[in-house]
């Protein structure tokens, strides 16, 4: 499928997210949440990249992150030749509609008093001097794209249920014509038989209009059905970052074998020969992260130096890159 | 068949209507189940098909009103669960039959130590001294495979993570021996290593405890690495159930196989579309007249939109709603 040389849409390194804790009266700064700690990977025109870890490791941040929806602590963000980490008012709006967001809950990121034709116009009233009509037959174009009937623009969020607000919400995100979309678990809140459909939605538009995703989740299947390349975080660092096809078949960080392994396979058949990792205790607190490798408390094969020594974050083999002590 | 002697759960037309300002919302129609002791049942369904309502129905955990128990038998261990005293319902609830609902984060109450919750149930059923209760909610900690479980006692809930509370929740279900075990979707909330975890926890609990257990959830991969007979529920009502090898293998109804199909699978080469199923779940404002699922069938015909399939044996451990099953693929009924 990507044959012609591979040009990166999106380039972060080295990206840092730090909260700072505030105690006391005066409220001083007392540490900080390491959110994201550190990371560095591109993502390719037209590809999905995957973003997947366990609650709390920072890959919402990280989305949020690359469209600046945070100030950045550190690092650099490139999306098209630009560094947007350090892009300041009105340069940054004109970015703004090459990148854009489909929010998890559709619940939740939908204004219950907003009709939908002006949820998804509304990105139009702030970016683009159209007339009412053509307003409305961009609109209407729109949900036609995601697979709503036009004569619902009229209608309240509320009318409507899950999956097709979740369309309504990537009909938003289509209407500037973006390059580059971060879908934040779009489908986390959705039944299985609803979460297809919109997979295949997602699919589909991307291919018409050319899209780049970073598809952050953390249903692994899911994410193996639709990305080309798969990054896996661990508290606020990537782990493993991998072609997704090697990733699922040949994992070499620990952790991503623990949490692969972990995918409940549905098939009762092979119920009992499959051979599961089962990580001991939780995930340590971001706001005081163990000293060397941030996993090796919970790593089957953590020695000595994984306690002191940060491993480095290097290529194993063509396009996959991982941070472990023991990996050849 | 059904042996009716050796069942500790026998659940027959059970409905239950909700009595909204909008009005009538029929969750459950006509759910028929049984459960044998030490065996774990599983059962799939998406939101809103009633499987929540299903479980918190027999124990009238539900607000009455608005919801209301229309028809339906609950046997529960020899005794008749819908006439039952208030006062023997509150023995059985927590007592003998042992509750887990999804989500550890509100289902402790944030205010008491986790040991006072557990020993809450253990003075109130089986009538401890509070020594005794304070030792044994420390074996159960351990049990569930806690840490330091003596000292943690102590510990108020936003104390523990999310997959220790829900270790907890476990641990207060068990607390006095049920004999059966509902659990409400207990790994939803939790990341998959987590799941991992908990899975093995209640396989090995089963094997030393040996109850029965009801698993409700809407993921098919758990329910195929847990359950012994699994039942599919759609609309209210059940349409498919089976032995959980011969419904993986077998499946009948053409909404299990559509939700098979939509599984992404881990092992195998991706596809290049997932199946879908189109259109919407029904929505209950009326008592099932057709077969809910036929507007999203793909092999609907013009029975399956005039009456309402009951459920049909394909061998002695399956049996299915449908039908297009029943004819053996024919459709001109």
């Amino acid at each position: 499928m990507l044959d012609a040389p591979k040009k990166p849409l999106v380039r972060v390194e080295n990206l840092k997210m730090h909260f700072p804790i505030f105690r006391g009266v005066l409220k001083r700064q007392v540490g900080a949440v390491k959110a994201v700690d550190g990371i560095s990977f591109d993502v390719f025109e037209g590809e999905t990249l995957g973003l997947v870890g366990e609650s709390g490791c920072g890959k919402s941040t990280v989305g949020r992150c690359v469209l600046r929806l945070y100030e950045v602590t550190g690092g650099s963000i490139t999306i098209d030749g630009t560094d947007i980490a350090t892009l300041s008012g009105a340069d940054l709006r004109a970015k703004r509609p090459e990148m854009q967001m489909i929010f998890q809950d559709p619940q939740a990121s939908l204004n219950p008093r907003m009709t939908v034709g002006s949820i998804i116009s509304e990105p139009l009233d702030e970016h683009e001097h159209m007339t009412r009509d053509e307003k409305r037959a961009k609109v209407g174009e729109l949900m036609d794209a995601v697979g709503l009937a036009r004569r619902f623009a009229d209608r309240y969020p509320h009318e409507f249920s899950g999956g097709q607000r979740q369309r309504i919400g990537i009909a938003r995100a289509l209407a500037l014509n973006p390059k580059f979309i971060v879908c934040d678990e779009p489908i986390a809140a959705l039944d299985v038989s609803i979460q297809a459909q919109v997979v295949n939605l997602l699919e589909d538009l991307q291919e018409k209009f050319g899209l780049t995703y970073l598809f952050i989740s953390h249903d692994l299947s899911m994410v193996r059905h639709l990305a080309t390349r798969v990054a896996v975080m661990y508290l606020g660092r990537l782990v493993e970052l991998g072609d997704a096809e090697t990733l699922y078949m040949a994992p070499r960080h620990p952790y991503t074998q623990a949490l692969l392994s972990a995918v409940p396979n549905p098939d009762p058949a092979q119920a009992g020969h499959i051979e599961r990792i089962i990580l001991e205790g939780d995930v340590p607190s971001p706001a005081n992260p163990p000293p060397g490798c941030t996993f090796s408390t919970r790593c089957p094969r953590a020695q000595a130096v994984c306690k002191q020594d940060s491993p480095a974050w290097r290529e194993i083999g063509e396009g996959h890159f991982a941070a472990c002590h023991f990996i050849e | 068949m059904r042996d009716h002697s050796a069942t500790v759960l026998d659940v027959a037309n059970l409905k239950t209507v909700f009595n909204t300002r909008d009005g009538e919302v029929h969750a459950v129609n006509g759910v028929s189940f049984y459960l044998k002791p030490g065996e774990l049942l599983g059962i799939v369904g998406e939101s809103g098909s009633g499987k929540s309502v299903t479980m918190m129905s027999l124990l009238k955990l539900l607000p009455m009103p608005p919801a209301e128990i229309r028809e339906g038998q609950i046997e529960f261990d020899g005794r008749d669960l819908r006439n039952v005293s208030d006062d023997d319902l509150r023995r059985i609830r927590g007592g003998e039959i042992g509750f887990v609902f999804q989500d550890p984060m509100t289902s402790l109450n944030p205010v008491f130590t986790v040991g006072f919750q557990l020993v809450e149930p253990l003075r109130l059923h089986m009538g401890l001294s509070k020594a005794e209760a304070r030792k044994r909610a420390a074996e159960l900690l351990e049990l569930v495979g806690i840490p330091d479980a003596a000292s943690r006692l102590k510990d108020y809930p936003h104390q523990f993570s999310g997959g220790m509370r829900q270790r907890v929740m476990i641990a207060i279900a068990l607390a006095c021996d049920p004999k059966v075990l509902i659990a409400d979707e207990p790994t939803t909330a939790l990341d998959v290593t987590i799941q991992a975890q908990i899975l093995e926890l209640v396989k090995e609990l089963r094997q030393k405890l040996g109850m029965a257990i009801i698993w409700i959830t809407h993921d098919l991969g758990v329910i195929a690495e847990i359950a012994d007979r699994v039942a599919v529920m759609y609309a209210g009502q059940i349409v498919e159930h089976a032995e959980v090898k011969e419904l993986f293998a077998n499946p009948q109804h053409p909404y299990t196989r559509a939700l098979l199909e939509t599984l992404p699978r881990m092992g195998e080469a991706r596809a290049a579309r997932l199946p879908s199923i189109d259109g919407q779940p029904p929505n209950l404002d009326h008592a099932p007249t057709h077969c809910e699922f036929a507007p999203r069938c793909k092999h609907a015909f013009t029975r399956c939109r005039k009456e309402n399939p009951k459920r049909f044996e394909v061998n002695p451990a399956h049996d299915v709603a449908c039908f297009l099953a029943q004819s053996g693929g024919s459709t001109d009924a």
